[in-house]
């Protein structure tokens, strides 16, 4: 077995380990997108708003 | 120093020219702290490699206890001294507390699962963070629950206080009661006694974390003051033209302040 297929085993605790990293990621990556992406938008609309100041 | 935060267009200022920094910091303390905690810190001589699931399962629930200590303090500021801020310091840290609780609970489970021979045990330990899991979720759900946004905020600060309790208990289980859950090996009196090759990726992940909820909270912090101004001036209109709007309104002349 070469060294990479070796350590992505994880001496036998692959279903363990890598699920529980693979989670891990998910839970912040996806968090940090869907936050990201609210405060762009959240950022955008409030430009939006004050520059039609005059028009109301 | 807290009050100087206190101001919120202050705090768009500061946060806004902090926010980069943050992530940038997060996302290098983060990737060091992986390839650490993967590839070069050393199999235990007991559990070999299923150890690595350690660098994720502490730091995780070393923030899923100081985030809710968190959530509580603003939420104690917010209701003593009502300084608007905390308010949104708490709303913007709950969820991500939660996020970190959740991450602690399914990793725990999958360590649990060849090291114990079980996914979940109802012990002291598993238990109490389970319930901290749904203090996290309570609290969201009741600051959502009203129409009134000041009536939410005040409930919600009040059931974040009182699930303080569930702190200590959570800390001292694992001395307190038996259970398949090892007690505490780096915050202890005497020192920590986790090898060193162990204990600099578990510090350098637990690092990563705190910087990536420090970019996390100042994102939704400033997303939710953001949303809040933006919905204000859809109902008021610009601060120039509120007197005249209420004045349409109401059809009094509104009292110069």
């Amino acid at each position: 077995m070469s060294a990479f297929a070796d350590w992505l085993a994880m001496g036998g605790y692959a279903g363990f380990v890598w699920p529980a990293y693979g989670l891990a990621a998910a839970v912040l990556g996806g968090l940090s997108l869907y936050y990201w992406s609210r405060h762009r938008r959240s950022a955008a609309d409030l430009d939006r708003l004050q520059g039609s100041a005059g028009r109301r | 120093m807290l009050s100087r935060f206190a101001n919120p267009a202050r705090f768009m200022r500061v946060s806004g020219a902090a926010l980069p920094w943050f992530g940038a910091a997060a996302a290098a303390v983060l990737a060091v702290g992986l390839v650490w905690s993967l590839a070069i810190a050393p199999p235990d001589y007991q559990q070999g490699e299923s150890v690595r699931i350690m660098f994720i399962h502490v730091p995780a629930a070393w923030m899923s206890l100081s985030v809710y200590l968190l959530v509580a303090m603003a939420s104690a500021v917010a209701l003593v001294w009502r300084h608007p801020l905390a308010e949104v310091a708490a709303q913007a840290a709950a969820p991500i507390g939660a996020a970190f609780t959740l991450i602690c609970l399914a990793t725990g489970s999958l360590w649990g699962r060849p090291m114990w021979g079980t996914w979940w045990v109802w012990d002291a330990r598993l238990t109490s963070v389970l319930v901290l899991f749904f203090l996290y979720l309570g609290y969201i759900a009741l600051v959502n629950a009203f129409d009134d946004r000041d009536r939410g905020a005040r409930a919600g600060s009040l059931l974040a206080l009182v699930g303080v309790v569930n702190l200590p208990i959570i800390k001292f289980s694992v001395d307190w009661w038996n259970t398949l859950h090892q007690p505490a090996s780096v915050v202890k009196l005497g020192g920590p006694t986790i090898a060193t090759s162990m204990l600099l990726p578990l510090l350098v992940m637990a690092v990563g974390f705190m910087l990536l909820f420090g970019w996390l909270l100042l994102l939704r912090m400033r997303t939710i003051l953001n949303e809040r101004k933006a919905e204000a001036l859809r109902l008021y209109g610009q601060p120039a033209n509120r007197r005249e709007r209420a004045e349409a309104l109401t059809g009094d002349a509104v009292a110069r302040s």
